[in-house]
């Protein structure tokens, strides 16, 4: 009724039509302005810092510094406790690691007074030598962070005394020694850029007091009990004085699954007892928040002359920047996302170091690894092909993981702990690649066809995977409430960021009880009113959320039989479409409703139901793309990009496909034209939408997604997930379609034509 | 401060204004949430309004020089503005919404400027209009639908 269906989102039109619905539209209009002095030098201390002239300013109320805020370590990394990420951040700390690090906090009645203020305060600084190089920040003289500070929950191979925040090893099988008896080996090392996130939104929050006295806070989250417990447990708050809830999110992707603003706007309004917000300049978006992890990686890749893969290593370095936010999970998906897709090998490894640098902080990024580990692992699986003298694809064919299959790799790799164990029941890999390879007519373009003496087009292919949330640590809830005249309410503490999940869950709600998703009335995500969720990440909503919300409504439709049959005076009772029916007699949902609370034995109907994954299943998917590229100027054009996906079963074909559409150009921007550059002194200097390069509707030419549909069983009517797979395909696709038109590898991101226009012509 | 009369979506306002102040800041201040901000330079598109039927970023426009002209926000066309967001909806890009209000304003003049809409003209136009939710390709679908082109 409701599932498989292409149903508009339920917030849309109040969305489109502008409504107020984010952080800065709702804010008191009387809240005070709070901004963010930040640092100029990628490493320094202060020595002194005197407020007095700019408290001076009139309308100014208070100015934080290092000295006036709780000295606490935390982690800005919105993820469940005990959190896999090192605590080595203060709220405010008397050393700054970046450009753009916290220096002071003012709050002011205005922006006016706020930014005189800032401008009056002194700060004498004792600078130091960066870290800004991460491929020297091992054993580097200069240390990020003091090796006695800092603390970790548990064993993430924290080693500050050598700018390490976190490593990881694993190695099933003995690779050396397959490698040894390798017909073929191929090793190289690829580089992946720090990407911004870029959602339109920036990070916003206000906070303000309500008539309890307690802490409100309003903030553009992915995880507002995340931002709960961090908050509370950092300025010692009980949990039951604090409320966190996220309005409308305009844009997530990874990027607000960390703290941002919140500790300063709730800090200034508990101590001014007055409303605050802090809403973040675009260039502080982007040299002040976070960006994708960028990584060396390692790849070797053993091969026998039957064309199966012996024995695959990965070995990785990545930049986590000034703090280790997400350092070791992002670390381990690079791996746990990428090898399981060649399981038949007999040995595997993987290994890597994630460094403290003086750059701006990596964080959680749509992909979140994988896209950096897939670039190597499928450009080398292109590689080794060529060396095998073998198609690429039926290379992948033979050795590529199949329903029914597992990988030792699931087992032993999970996020920032061991893995869980399973059987993948569902996987459509083969179906995807063939439905791209015929929708891109490979067999007529691979490899290229010259188009004049100038221009080649050529086509190149990659497959990733993904998981479905996280097992034993995502966890969703839901209550499903009935109201007079037949209508749910159901509340969710899943974070609708834009993706729809919203709509989604009020359609897996109304498939249980058989209604129209119109008579579902959603509300997230609000830790006073709805119930626990982990938030928007890994993956998880669908899977995760979904399950819980057609667990609650199941036990709903069940509590509303017992009652209809009370009502019925029946033994037993069927419920279909709206009507409760036993034999002659029958009741309609919406009279049954109004007899729960106006009839003899009235009674408020209430389900709730909460369910945590016991496996991460994952989506799969393939990808190709036809690029065309001058020789002359190394210009590349992307004419048609087209994507197989096998996410289970799509509860909203149309939300599934635009995921994977944003996915792929936010990936082919990845492989592309983006980069967060910083200079000689380590700012990140192209701060603006200007000069960041992300595409427009003008770079990217075709796109073409289409579904291959599997059943998972373990999720909520068959789905998986389907929010980040489609990012992790583009670097590779790319690099091989290059590789496929002038034989030449490209092994940095991004590809610009400079890059490409530089290995032609070497290569002659 | 400096006082100034700004027509909105056909209504005057007397309001008063700092020098230097830009026609985003101002209407955000005097309730028009709708005109959102992301870029500060320009550049992303989703603040863009109507000033005398042609559209701009409101974030890099004094409100000073706005003075005798006419402002329309999306409140200022609500009807037509659903009629386009259900277009959006159909294919699922309205996504975030962040970015999806000043689509919209660039869609309407789009209408009103252009005589000829081929899928260049289309991206041509609204290629000030960045989105990173939705990989465009479904905006355009759902352009040419309501456009009644193909």
């Amino acid at each position: 009724m409701s599932i498989n269906k292409s149903i508009p989102k339920v917030d849309g039109i109040g969305l489109v039509t502008g409504k107020p619905a984010y952080t800065d539209d709702l804010a008191p209009t009387d809240s005070l302005i709070v901004k963010v002095l930040r640092s100029p030098y990628a490493y320094a201390k202060i020595k002194n810092i005197n407020t007095e002239n700019a408290l001076k300013v009139k309308g100014i109320e208070i100015i934080l510094t290092h000295k006036n805020v709780p000295d606490k370590m935390y982690t800005r990394a919105g993820q469940s406790a005990p959190e896999p990420s090192p605590y080595d951040k203060k709220i405010l700390d008397e050393y700054v690691r970046y450009i753009g690090d916290e220096v002071a906090v003012v709050a002011g009645i205005n922006e006016e007074v706020v930014d005189k203020a800032i401008k009056k305060i002194r700060v004498d600084y004792e600078v130091f030598n960066p870290v800004l190089d991460y491929e020297s920040a091992i054993g580097n003289k200069t240390r990020v962070h003091d090796p006695d500070l800092g603390t970790v929950k548990f064993d993430i191979g924290r080693d500050a005394s050598k700018n390490i925040a976190a490593s990881y090893r694993m190695e099933i099988g003995d690779v050396e020694k397959e490698f040894n008896v390798s017909d073929y080996y191929y090793e190289d090392v690829y580089y992946t850029q720090a990407q911004a996130h870029l959602a339109s939104e920036p990070h916003a929050s206000y906070a303000y007091l309500d008539l309890q006295d307690r802490l409100n806070i309003v903030t553009s989250t992915q995880t507002p009990f995340h931002v709960r417990r961090i908050v509370g447990q950092t300025l010692d708050i009980p949990l039951s004085k604090i409320r966190v809830f996220k309005p409308r999110i305009g844009g997530g992707y990874g990027g607000k699954q960390f703290i941002h603003g919140e500790f300063f706007v709730s800090l200034v309004t508990l101590r001014t007892k007055k409303p605050s917000k802090l809403i973040f300049s675009r260039k502080e978006v982007f040299s002040a928040s976070n960006t994708r992890h960028p990584m060396r990686v390692k790849i070797r890749i053993g091969a026998m002359k039957d064309g199966m893969i012996n024995s695959l290593e990965m070995k990785i370095l990545s930049n986590t920047g000034a703090y280790g936010e997400h350092s070791l999970t992002v670390l381990m998906v690079a791996g746990s996302k990428t090898l399981p897709l060649y399981n038949k090998v007999n040995a595997v490894k993987f290994s890597g170091d994630v460094v403290y640098t003086n750059t701006t902080p990596a964080g959680a990024y749509r992909g979140y690894g994988a896209i950096q580990g897939n670039f190597a692992l499928e450009s080398a699986i292109d590689e080794m092909a060529s060396l095998l003298k073998m198609d690429p694809i039926e290379f992948r064919r033979k050795n590529m993981i199949n329903e029914g299959e597992t990988s030792k790799i699931f087992e032993v790799m999970g996020e920032g702990t061991e893995g869980t164990a399973q059987i993948i029941e569902s996987c459509k890999l083969q179906q995807c690649i063939s439905e791209v390879k015929e929708r891109i007519d490979w067999d007529r373009k691979y490899p290229k066809i010259d188009v004049d003496e100038n221009t080649v087009r050529s086509v190149g292919l990659a497959i990733a995977m993904q998981g479905s949330g996280i097992p034993f640590i995502d966890m969703g809830s839901a209550i499903i409430k009935l109201n007079d005249d037949g209508f749910f309410n159901l509340l969710v503490g899943a974070t609708d960021l834009g993706t729809g999940s919203d709509t989604v869950l009020a359609q897996i709600a109304a498939e249980v009880l058989e209604v129209d998703t119109s008579k579902i009335i959603v509300y997230s995500s609000d830790t006073d009113l709805t119930p626990y969720d982990v938030g928007a990440y890994a993956s998880s909503t669908t899977y995760v959320s979904g399950k819980s919300v057609y667990l609650t409504a199941k036990k709903m439709l069940d509590e509303m039989k017992e009652r209809a049959k009370e009502i019925l005076k029946v033994e037993d009772v069927e419920y279909s479409k709206g009507i409760f029916k036993s034999n002659d007699k029958e009741i309609s949902l919406k009279e049954f409703s109004n007899e729960m609370y106006y009839g003899e034995d009235m009674k408020q109907l209430v389900a709730s139901e909460s369910y945590y994954g016991v496996k991460s299943p994952p989506p799969y998917m393939a990808c190709a793309c036809e690029v065309e590229i001058n020789k002359n100027t190394g210009k590349l054009k992307v004419i048609n990009c087209v994507a197989s996906v096998d996410c289970g079963v799509t509860l909203n074909p149309n939300l599934a496909k635009i995921q994977v559409e944003g996915a792929l150009v936010q990936g082919l921007g990845m492989a592309l034209y983006e980069h967060a550059e910083r200079s000689e002194n380590g700012n990140l200097y192209n701060n603006t939408y200007l000069n960041y390069g992300a595409p427009t509707k003008m770079e990217i030419g075709k796109l073409d997604v289409s579904f291959v549909e599997s059943y998972e069983p373990s999720g909520p009517f068959g789905a998986k997930s389907v929010g980040e797979i489609g990012i992790d395909t583009p670097p590779a696709v790319i690099s091989n379609a290059i590789k496929n038109a002038f034989g030449v590898r490209m092994k940095k991101l991004p590809i610009t034509p400079e890059r490409i226009w530089e290995s032609i012509n070497n290569k002659k | 401060m400096i006082p100034i009369v700004l027509n909105v979506n056909d209504v005057d306002y007397e309001i008063m204004i700092k020098p230097g102040e830009m026609l985003l800041e101002t209407l955000r201040k005097i309730g028009f949430t709708s005109v959102k901000k992301g870029c500060d330079t320009g550049s992303c598109g989703v603040c863009s309004i109507l000033l005398n039927g042609k559209v701009i970023p409101s974030c890099s426009y004094f409100t000073s020089k706005v003075q005798e002209k006419k402002v329309i926000t999306i409140d200022g066309v609500e009807q037509k503005a659903r009629e386009i967001g259900k277009f959006l909806l159909a294919e699922g890009v309205d996504q975030c919404g962040f970015c999806s209000p000043g689509l919209i304003m660039s869609i309407i003049a789009m209408e009103n400027e252009l005589k000829e809409f081929s899928e260049y003209n289309i991206k041509h136009y609204l290629v000030g209009n960045l989105c990173r939710c939705t990989g465009y390709e479904g905006q355009i679908r759902a352009i040419k639908k309501y456009l009644e082109v193909s």
